[in-house]
Formats: C-alpha cells, sequence, structure tokens
C-alpha cells in the first residue's frame, strides 16, 4: 500500500512518535519525506 | 536500606484569565497574525468567573478535597457538574483569584518591575494581610509604596512594551522590562519568571503550613519548572530554587534548578531521594510553579465548540522528601525507572524503560503497581483539541504490556486499566500534570491502607527544544513504610543478607558439581 509513496509523519508524544512510525512506513517501502513528532500537551 | 521518604504534597492553583488573554502563547501568536482575528473577539466571552474555577471538579481533585476516585464518579463534563459550595481552601492547598496574586507578583519582585495602580493596590493589600499564610511574609511591605496613576501605567504599556495586568475589564498595573535590548530580561519573559516564581512561593508557603516544616529546617530545594531565568549572556542561568527559599524564609537552604520538559519533576524528586538517602541534606523540598505561555494554549477549540476556557489555571507544586521516619511511604531508590538514549522511541520501548525494567529489578510485576500516576492532563482539555484522553493512553498501553508479559490475560485489559488508572485532574501547565499531582493523594491512600505503592511517571517532550529528537521518561516508585528504619551500626543489613543469600548459593552450586 505504501510502496513507493511519499510520506509526511506527524507523530505523538503520548500516541506514536515520529521515528516509530518512520521505522514502519520505510519497512513497507515508502519515502519518509518529513518526520516530525509533536507534544499536544 | 533506609529509602527516603515523602513527607508532604501541597498544591496550588492560580485562576488567571487576564494572563490567558495577555501572555498566553495562542492568543500571543494569534495577536501577532491578526490582532482583529474572530477567536482574540469570542475569547473573552468564555473566561470563567473564579467561583466556576473553584467549584470545577478537576481542580477541587487537584487541591486535595475530593480524590480522583471521587473524580470518577462525578459525570462528564465536568464543568457543568460542578461542586456546590466547593471552597478555595484545600487539604493540600488553595486556588487564588487572579487580583491576589498580582498582589504576591510584586511581594516577590525584587527589582521593582511590577507596577500597581494605587487603589487596586490598596485593596489587594488588604486581602493578602489577612491571607492566612502569606501575610507573614515580610515582602508585604512592597504593597506599601511604589503604586501608580492609572495614566502612568497605560503609558509603560503604550510606551516602553510592559507587560499589561487587567482585573475586572480595567487595567490595573503592568509588568516593565528589566533590561533595555536583552530580550532574555524583556517584559514577557520577566512576566512569565515572575508568575512562576509568585506562584512557587504561595506553594511552598502551602507545604511549610500544611506539613509543619520550619523553612530553617530546608536544606535543599530544586525547582523544576519549564521557565528560563538568566540575561542574553547565560539565558537559562538561574536559580529560581534559591529565589523562591528566600521569600519563604529557608535560610539555611541552597537550591538549583533541573529541567526536562514535562519529566523535570520526576528527574527533580529522583535527585532529591538520592540526596537524602546518601545523608547529603536531609529535607529536600522539590517545587514548580505555574507557565504563564501555556495559558488558554487551546482555547481555540474550546471557543470553537461553546466550551469555557478550560486553561485559565496556573498550577503549582510542592514535595518534601525526608530521612526515613518509619511512618511515610517510602521511595524505592531501588528501581528507577529511566528512558535511556539508546532505548528507542517506540511506545513498547518507552514504557519498558520506564515501567518494566525498574519493576524487574525489584522482581514486581505490573499488577504489584495499585496506581499508575503517568501524564495526568485532564482529558476535558485535551480532547476537544484533538490530543486525546492522555492518561487514558498512558494506563492502555501499560496494561497492553501487562497482556504481553503474561501479568493479566488480554480479556482483563480494561479491568486492569479501571484498577490502577485514574482520571486526569491537572491543568495542561506542561510540567505540571507529570505524575506529580498524585503525589499527596498516594501518600495519604498508602497511609490509609488504601494501597501499598504507586508509581509516579514523568514523561518529557525533549524535541520541542530542537537539540534533539529523544523523548524523555523517568519513574519512581513511592511504597508502604515498612516501619523499620535502619540504625547507623556499620553495616548494611539488606547488603549482608544479599551476601549470604550468594554465599549460599555457591556453598550449593559446589554439591551439585
Amino acid at each position: 500500500m505504501l510502496k513507493g509513496k511519499k510520506v509526511a509523519i506527524l507523530g505523538d508524544r503520548d500516541g506514536i512518535p515520529g521515528p516509530a512510525i518512520e521505522e514502519c512506513v520505510k519497512a513497507a517501502g515508502a519515502e519518509v519525506v518529513f518526520s516530525t513528532t509533536e507534544c499536544f500537551v | 536500606m533506609n529509602y527516603p521518604v515523602v513527607k508532604g504534597a501541597a498544591y496550588a492553583l492560580v485562576q488567571a484569565n487576564s494572563m490567558l488573554l495577555h501572555q498566553g502563547s495562542t492568543q500571543i501568536t494569534e495577536r501577532l497574525k491578526n490582532e482583529q482575528s474572530e477567536h482574540l473577539k469570542a475569547l473573552p466571552e468564555h473566561l470563567r468567573s473564579f467561583e466556576d474555577a473553584v467549584c470545577y471538579p478537576p481542580n477541587q481533585a487537584y487541591i486535595g478535597n475530593i480524590t480522583p476516585d471521587q473524580l470518577k464518579e462525578i459525570p462528564h463534563p465536568w464543568y457543568e457538574n460542578p461542586i456546590a459550595g466547593a471552597s478555595r481552601d484545600g487539604k493540600y492547598g488553595e486556588i487564588m483569584p487572579e487580583d491576589e496574586f498580582f498582589g504576591l507578583m510584586k511581594m516577590v519582585d525584587s527589582f521593582d518591575l511590577v507596577v500597581l495602580e494605587e487603589s487596586f493596590q490598596a485593596a489587594v493589600k488588604e486581602k493578602l494581610q489577612s491571607h492566612p499564610i502569606l501575610k507573614d511574609i515580610k515582602e508585604i511591605t512592597k504593597l506599601d509604596s511604589t503604586a501608580h496613576s492609572a495614566d502612568e501605567i497605560q503609558k509603560l504599556v503604550a510606551e516602553h512594551n510592559a507587560q499589561p495586568l487587567y482585573f475586572a475589564g480595567k487595567l490595573v498595573g503592568c509588568v516593565k522590562k528589566a533590561h533595555e535590548f536583552d530580550e532574555a530580561l524583556s517584559s514577557e519573559v520577566m512576566l512569565g519568571n515572575l508568575a512562576n516564581k509568585a506562584s512557587a512561593v504561595l506553594v511552598l508557603k502551602q507545604l511549610l503550613a500544611k506539613t509543619g516544616l520550619n523553612p530553617e529546617q530546608v536544606d535543599y530545594i530544586i525547582e523544576c519548572s519549564e521557565e528560563a531565568c538568566g540575561d542574553m549572556n547565560q539565558r537559562g542561568g538561574g536559580n529560581f530554587a534559591k529565589a523562591i527559599g528566600e521569600i519563604c524564609g529557608c535560610i539555611n537552604a541552597t537550591g538549583s534548578d533541573t529541567r526536562s520538559f514535562c519529566a523535570g519533576p520526576a528527574h527533580a524528586l529522583v535527585e532529591a531521594a538520592a540526596l537524602v538517602q546518601s545523608g547529603i541534606y536531609s529535607n529536600v523540598v522539590v517545587l514548580g510553579g505555574g507557565c504563564t505561555a501555556k495559558l488558554g494554549m487551546n482555547s481555540r477549540d474550546h471557543v470553537k465548540k461553546g466550551m469555557p476556557a478550560l486553561e485559565d489555571m496556573l498550577g503549582a507544586f510542592a514535595v518534601h522528601i525526608g530521612e526515613n521516619d518509619g511512618v511515610n511511604p517510602v521511595i524505592r531508590t531501588d528501581a528507577i525507572g529511566r528512558h535511556k538514549i539508546g532505548s528507542g522511541a517506540s511506545p513498547q520501548a518507552v514504557m519498558t524503560a520506564i515501567v518494566t525494567d525498574p519493576l524487574d529489578k525489584i522482581g514486581y510485576k505490573i499488577t504489584d503497581i495499585d496506581r499508575y500516576a503517568p501524564e495526568l492532563q485532564n482529558p476535558e482539555i485535551t480532547e476537544p483539541a484533538g490530543a486525546g484522553n492522555v492518561p487514558m493512553a498512558n494506563f492502555k498501553m501499560i496494561s497492553a504490556l501487562a497482556v504481553k508479559r503474561g501479568d493479566i490475560q488480554k480479556a482483563d485489559l480494561m479491568k486492569a486499566v479501571d484498577s490502577f488508572g485514574m482520571p486526569g485532574f491537572a491543568p495542561t501547565q506542561g510540567h505540571i500534570p507529570s505524575g506529580v499531582p498524585f503525589i499527596g493523594h498516594a501518600r495519604d491512600m498508602i497511609l490509609e491502607g488504601k494501597i501499598e505503592r504507586a508509581m509516579i511517571i514523568g514523561k518529557g517532550s525533549l524535541f520541542l527544544g530542537r537539540l534533539t529528537n529523544l523523548f524523555d521518561g523517568v519513574s519512581m516508585i513511592m511504597e508502604k513504610n515498612s516501619g523499620v528504619v535502619a540504625t547507623d551500626t556499620g553495616f548494611d543489613q539488606e547488603q549482608l543478607r544479599k551476601m549470604i543469600a550468594e554465599a549460599m548459593r555457591e556453598f550449593a552450586k559446589s554439591f551439585r558439581e
């Protein structure tokens, strides 16, 4: 589903942080063009 | 081993509607983009009265008049279910209105930066003179002089970049800049730092009053808020701790500031525990004042959804860590959790580092902890803003880890959450919700025999400082005191037990060989 796609990641400190999502989508063949983790509290 | 103990905890809130409107970062940004924005026009209609803030159930839980378990029984939305007849005075502290707080800011201001209008100053002086714990602060005499006229204050705001202070719709004062060019001493920074200092003074005075701790007995103060005090050459030079202790008469104390975003208090508690257990100091106070920038942080969403602007509270806390008295709950310094630099960022890695690694060290299961206190943000504030129920997310992660480890069955995941969790009741003041609001309740529950132990968890978003992508987290376990206080006999009984056990294991092994 993600193979060859460009992905922008917005992670959540109290949910799934950016680097963890990054690892998953890279493994699925996507290209990470932006990744960040934000704190919403 | 003589563990240090939690001798007391105090909590304070300050309702700060004026600072929400004028110094909250969301409103500052909005004003910079468009001074006539719809949000800025609508926001004043969503501000609460002081009475509404006092009767708001989570605020009553924060100052200890109801327990988190009692809060859980109150139906949502809590702002539509106030506690009738609730008091501003609490078991652990108090809720202060903004006019008195402006007076307190002037009292703690060592450089005459806080300016109040004459009649307003006279009125707050009268109130503070009858305040049970603030009336004896010697700096109350600052309210006798240097009042200004309304015109002078208007001129300071309009022409000299002073930060305005409003009360009941009137300009009643301002905070001046402390340097002509230095941005670290600008009026914005000075207002934030003075509000932080004043709220920390309020909560330290509460701690001293509620626990009977003599200020002269305090050896060390660790301040752990998220503000920075300094000048252009050393922006975070410090030292809030000594500045706060000075006002409260802690003449024998020294102190320092510890920072790690919202995890700061958890680090500070570990440091305090270590200082006491090592014998360096006998009485250490960990404290943090409130953050003006975070006031009304999610107010755009609250306004859009027709809710009150619930982020109108400055939060503050103080905890006294002392030597083992055989009574108060101990801090298990042999089971401190920490998110290491190499721990990884996945939720599982984070929770393993903070929660299960320390439990494994002392042979406990996840279910051996009666209550977990991770981030305790009030969900009524965060959910409308799309940030979810933060404590619930953390409880679910801990419970999922318990399933994975075989501590509980998958079917019991939510049952475990219900058993060791609690509703969030802290204002979204960064370091304030991070585990520490439960320390007072946990201490009482342990002393009353309702629970055996609780884990306090602080989590910090280090990536917000743009120096690292790392996350942070620290935990500590509060546990019922065994009642045994080790005497200084020159050897450690616990260590001796371990040595004998090891020798016997070796002996048994030699038989097998």
